[in-house]
């Protein structure tokens, strides 16, 4: 019997090496591609100077995009953008010394403000936003600019025979179960509230959101055009939404949906009972406080502000624009004339943190 | 030739309810080069435990295993299964579902050359009369061939000592037989050191030289097959 | 010489594994770790506000939706995995793999596209009105979908196919046996369903209804737009509106003790079943249906994969071509976003798939020693927390450690006189995909685990009797074994994350695009049919893997 004639093993005890056969290698190589991959060209640019502008924004690309593009053709500047949802700040603040970021553009006052607070702008000196943009809409340390005005509005079915409206007789019992609206806690919606704190104090709007949501025909949720659709859709009779939405669905392909939605109803510019102003947000800018390009930073800010960005604003965003002298888009002037509100919105943002616990307390979203 | 086993006054703990419990306490045993020898005893002796240990699956608290007058398993030492040259029988024959017969049999001789290899193979398939299954899958097979290609692929290898878990447990009684004898047989040609663990006696007088008798983690007698058979009857035959 | 060999016990191949697995469970911790460090940043007062006003509702509609969805997903899940492999009849193998179609459509394109579907003036009412004659839907509406049924119902649709696919592999590899001693027993195939499969895949069950409900707590798009003021959403809510970090993250770790408190519950499930040490490993002989049977079943089969799958899917369609009269082709943007998609969703299967069988190795049955053993387990759990973790949460936690990372490549460049300009892993895809791994290792190590269950421990131990170290067993023996739970776990993944938004739109980098992020950057303007496209796409794109899924599946067994 052949059985032990070999030495099949020395006795070893040591640790066998892996062996460098051909599924081993395959195996390595497909280890060495990926990370090759995970850290490859799409590493973050440079924060050292270009010839760029680095934008980071809240706003959906679609909507600035016209206005970047025209940049780029008068300037030869390279424009980069990052779409954040949320925690722009956040974003920033981590990235500290080394982000690369040199514009900063969100929309509302609060989240504004909210960039000044944390300290991650720094103030631009330029004659030419000083001179296109009213006082009261840039900050007086001139940290944040604002670059359109944005009304929020009532939405009625055309039905409706509603000629006028007042933002406190939302909670009216007559219009029990007709009332759509987003979430309660939606940034749009939160500043009107903190409005109506200013305007009205902390326990009538308190009453007044309780009047509100037993009027809810639906939840508190969905976006803004959703209210348009959801009268069209007999769920509601009115709304609240921002008015260049509609003013998007008015112009809108003849025959197709968005266009059935803005044909449903009628955009009527409600007032507060105490200044009988309409209340109006804005979108704006702040230059980023380790911002790598500054000088074209200050050339884009100040882009945003000519006559024909200003006019973009107007016809593809039917937004109303900063600067005086520049038209309004047909549709929206057909809305009336805007009589904006005279509470100045860094008063009104003040009572932003109590207008989301206001939410919360009387359950409006649930 | 090699193989000598020599197991010294090992205790085996494991932890119940925060407190340690001694499967295994003094055992001490050994076989001489060629020597096969069965652990008897019902289930939760122990008896098991010190066929891992063996193996070296099972840290020992005290005492020693040694293979050959080298030290495989101390308190303080351990040195791992894949080191040690032991070959094992389990209880489910544990043979790779993935792999055939024959590259189940020649899992433990990677090192050798593909020829030699296959040499190596066929000869242990004939030696457990598996020739013509060699393609075959394991779930292919029945249970008593499914432990002949266990036994042929253990002793491939060439280990020092071969231990076998309960090794005719799964099969029917005429299986069992038939096989019980013709393992002592093999096991005899290849010289091989063997150590068994089982509950049956008449598997354990018919395979073995020396048999011991286990019970609450002590060996309770140490010896040959005639002895056993006094020390049985003498304790009543249980 | 003993001593010696003491101090290399740490690359003691047994050892190394629970190492490593030590590393990624530090890797998963470290967001958490900053979070619970935020966190502690909030005041006390900011506590109160949300445990009177919104937490308890939150909670309250968290725990409804899970239970909800819990149960749709075990009865879809269940019933269609024993409908596929019980009974034969023509079409099965069809069935089979079309089951698990809903998997491609993520929850927020299914409450997207029944939104508009379901619309008073969308096109199933539109056709009860017909039917009805009423001309306006002033007139006759349906009830809103709005609500906490309407979001149960949906993500259960979609949902389901995290039970099917663990309960279906699980009848098919270890019911044969026992399915056969019930029938012949005179058991009625009821009976056999309900008192001896089903019992019987409860391991298989329980990993997948896991899942599934992670799952839902994840999602924050359904739930937004179906009105469910779920934890995640008041997570989000706290941190957008009032800037607060510190009570987000304060959410966010009252949600991860309902996760530790679901994922203890489940592995204490599982390691209550025996696992069987069946070896033959033959799939069931089902029972062929006649006559008005084979219609039943077809009509039972089809009808989660209308609802989960073909409705939405068709819709879309409906709405690109709808859409392609207006647009000029695809836009390069499409185009990118989609390679952009495909590319960092393979890289981050492959890693993360590779760090799930490390992970659940290490925690693997076979005692070695007593102490090791529990290490594997814990480190396997915590490994797992990561897919509790919400998204956005999840990106927030890790700002903090990438750049820690960040600072310690610099200093360690400066220390070789190299100055750092940009930030190297902040804002790289590496970042990114560590978000990706992070959450996904859950996945993963699941599905190794459940494999690794089915494989006796005598396996090992008779390879490492043979000569082989534990790393060479688990590549020669485990891994080849382990084919069907590794492809598994690396399609899931791939569709995860291809799926994934929150964190995608928090941590890539600049103009980087992914299909999930185009579309919601389209949806968010409230027109949801122009993402319509970049929709379809990823339910395409997340169909390949479906099938190649089934497909292995099939194989394997």
């Amino acid at each position: 019997m052949k059985f032990h004639s070999q030495h099949l093993y020395s006795k070893e005890h040591f640790k066998t090496k892996y062996l460098a056969s051909k599924k081993a290698f395959l195996v390595g190589a497909l280890y060495a591609s990926t990370l090759f991959l995970a850290f490859a060209p799409t590493a973050s640019f440079a924060a050292t100077p270009t010839n760029e502008v680095n934008l980071y924004t809240t706003r959906e690309p679609k909507l600035i995009a016209p206005m970047l593009e025209l940049f780029t053709a008068n300037s030869s500047i390279k424009v980069n953008t990052v779409f954040v949802k949320d925690g722009l700040i956040e974003r920033v603040k981590t990235e500290g010394t080394k982000s690369g970021a040199d514009v900063l553009m969100t929309v509302d006052i609060g989240n504004l403000l909210d960039l000044v607070e944390a300290q991650v702008v720094q103030p631009v000196n330029s004659k030419i936003l000083n001179e296109a943009i009213p006082a009261y809409l840039r900050s007086s340390n001139n940290d944040w600019f604002a670059l359109s005005l944005r009304d929020r509005v009532l939405y009625a079915n055309v039905g409706s025979g509603i000629q006028s409206f007042e933002y406190e007789s939302l909670s009216d019992p007559k219009f029990k179960g007709q009332v759509c609206i987003r979430s309660g806690q939606h940034p749009y919606n939160i500043a009107l509230i903190a409005a109506m704190i200013a305007h009205n104090g902390e326990a009538a709007t308190e009453t007044w959101l309780r009047g509100v949501k037993s009027n809810l025909a639906r939840k508190a949720t969905g976006g803004d055009r959703n209210v348009a659709r959801d009268i069209l859709g007999g769920i509601c009779n009115i709304g609240i939404a921002n008015a260049y939405y509609a003013g998007q669905m008015k112009s809108a392909l003849a025959g197709s949906e968005q266009r059935a939605w803005g044909d449903a109803i009628k955009v009527i510019q409600p007032t507060f009972k105490k200044t009988g102003g309409t209340f109006v947000n804005i979108s704006g800018v702040a230059l980023a406080k380790s911002s790598p390009n500054r000088e074209n930073a200050v050339k884009l800010m100040e882009f945003l502000m000519s006559d024909a960005a200003q006019a973009l604003y107007a016809d593809t965003n039917f937004e109303y624009p900063v600067k005086a002298g520049v038209k309004v888009n047909a549709v929206i002037e057909s809305f009336g004339i805007l009589k904006p509100d005279t509470m100045p919105l860094t008063e009104v943002a003040k009572y932003r943190k109590r207008a989301s616990e206001l939410v919360d307390q009387v359950g409006f979203d649930q | 030739m090699s193989g000598k086993l020599e197991v010294n006054d090992i205790r085996v703990s494991y932890p119940l309810k925060s407190q340690l419990k001694a499967a295994v306490n003094g055992v001490s045993f050994s076989l001489e080069s060629g020597q096969i020898g069965c652990l008897l005893g019902a289930s939760g002796s122990g008896k098991t435990t010190v066929l891992r240990s063996i193996a070296g699956f099972e840290p020992i608290e005290q005492g020693t295993i040694t293979i050959d007058g080298e030290l495989m398993t101390s308190a303080n030492q351990r040195i791992p299964p894949e080191d040690r040259h032991v070959g094992m029988m389990f209880q489910d024959y544990a043979l790779f579902p993935h792999l055939d017969v024959k590259s189940n049999v020649g899992f433990g001789l990677r090192r050798l050359k593909p020829q030699t290899r296959e040499e190596r193979v066929d000869l242990l398939l004939e030696l457990v009369g598996l020739s013509d299954l060699s393609g075959r899958y394991p779930h292919e097979l029945s249970g008593g061939q499914q432990q002949r290609v266990a036994l042929a692929r253990s002793l491939a290898p060439d280990p020092d000592i071969l231990l076998l878990d309960e090794p005719f447990s799964n099969l029917d009684l005429d299986t069992r037989e038939h096989l019980a004898s013709e393992l002592r047989e093999i096991l005899k040609q290849t010289q091989h050191t063997a150590l068994m663990v089982t509950h049956n006696h008449d598997e354990a007088f018919a395979m073995a030289d020396y048999v011991g008798f286990m019970a609450d983690g002590k060996l309770v007698h140490w010896g040959t097959v005639k002895t056993m058979r006094q020390f049985a009857k003498k304790s009543g035959a249980q | 010489m003993v001593n010696v060999l003491k101090h290399f016990a740490i690359f003691e191949s047994g050892k190394r594994y629970t190492f490593a697995a030590f590393v990624v469970a530090v890797l998963v911790c470290a967001p958490l770790l900053s979070l619970m460090f935020e966190a502690v940043q909030g005041s006390i007062g900011h506590w109160g506000h949300l445990l009177t006003y919104v937490l308890p509702h939150a909670l309250w509609n968290t725990i409804l939706l899970l239970l909800g969805v819990g149960f749709v997903v075990t009865f879809l899940g269940t019933g269609a995995a024993w409908l596929v492999t019980a009974y034969d009849y023509p079409g099965r193998r069809f069935l089979t793999w079309a089951l698990l179609l809903p998997l491609a459509v993520p929850t927020y394109i299914i409450a997207f596209t029944y939104l508009d579907i379901l619309h008073p003036i969308g096109p199933i009412q539109g056709l009860i009105r017909d039917v009805l004659g009423y001309s306006s839907p002033r007139e006759f509406r349906l009830p809103d979908i709005r609500g906490l049924w309407g979001a149960i119902l949906l993500m259960g649709v979609v949902l389901y196919p995290y039970v099917y696919l663990t309960t279906r592999f699980m009848f098919l590899t270890q019911a044969a046996s026992v399915v056969e001693a019930a029938r012949v027993l005179g058991e009625t195939p009821r009976g056999v369903f309900l008192r001896v499969a089903l019992p019987l895949a409860r391991p298989a069950i329980v990993v997948g209804v896991t899942l599934a409900l992670l799952e839902t707590l994840n999602d924050v798009g359904a739930a937004e737009f179906l009105g469910v003021k779920t934890l995640t959403l008041a997570i989000y809510t706290t941190w957008v509106t009032r800037s607060d970090l510190a009570g987000a993250a304060q959410i966010a770790l009252s949600m991860l003790f309902i996760i530790v408190f679901l994922l203890h519950f489940e592995k204490r499930a599982r390691q209550r079943q025996r696992y069987s040490l069946v070896q033959r490993m033959r799939p069931m002989t089902p029972t062929v249906l006649k006559g008005r049977h084979i219609a039943l079943a077809w009509v039972l089969g089809v009808i989660p994969i209308a609802f989960g799958f073909l409705l939405p899917a068709g819709y879309l369609v409906v709405q690109v071509f709808k859409r392609m009269g207006q647009q000029t082709g695809f836009s390069t943007s499409l185009i990118q976003a989609s390679f952009n998609t495909l590319t960092i969703a393979s890289v981050a299967t492959v890693l993360t798939v590779t760090l799930g069988l490390i992970v659940a190795w290490a925690a693997r049955r076979v005692r070695d020693s007593a102490n090791e053993q529990s290490l594997g387990k814990l480190f396997s759990r915590l490994a797992s927390l990561g897919y509790a973790v919400p998204g956005t949460v999840l990106a927030i936690g890790l700002l903090g450690p990438l750049l820690l990372i960040d600072q310690g490549i610099e200093w360690v460049l400066g220390l070789a006189q190299y100055k750092v300009t940009t930030l190297i892993v902040l804002g790289s895809t590496a970042g990114l995909l560590m978000a990706y791994v992070i959450r996904f290792l859950a996945i993963a190590n699941g599905s190794i685990e459940a494999g690794l269950a089915r494989i006796p421990p005598s396996i090992e131990q008779a390879s490492r009797l043979l000569g082989e170290s534990s790393s060479r067993t688990l590549w020669r023996v485990h891994i080849p074994l382990l084919k069907p739970a590794m492809i598994s776990a690396a399609l899931l993944v791939f569709v995860d994350t291809m799926k994934e938004l929150p964190a995608t739109l928090m941590l890539r980098p600049i103009n980087f695009e992914t299909l999930a992020t185009l579309l919601y950057g389209e949806a968010s303007r409230g027109m949801y049919e122009e993402g319509a496209v970049a929709a379809l796409m990823i339910v395409l794109l997340g169909l390949l893997p479906v099938i190649l899924l089934a497909r292995a599946q099939q194989r394997s067994v």
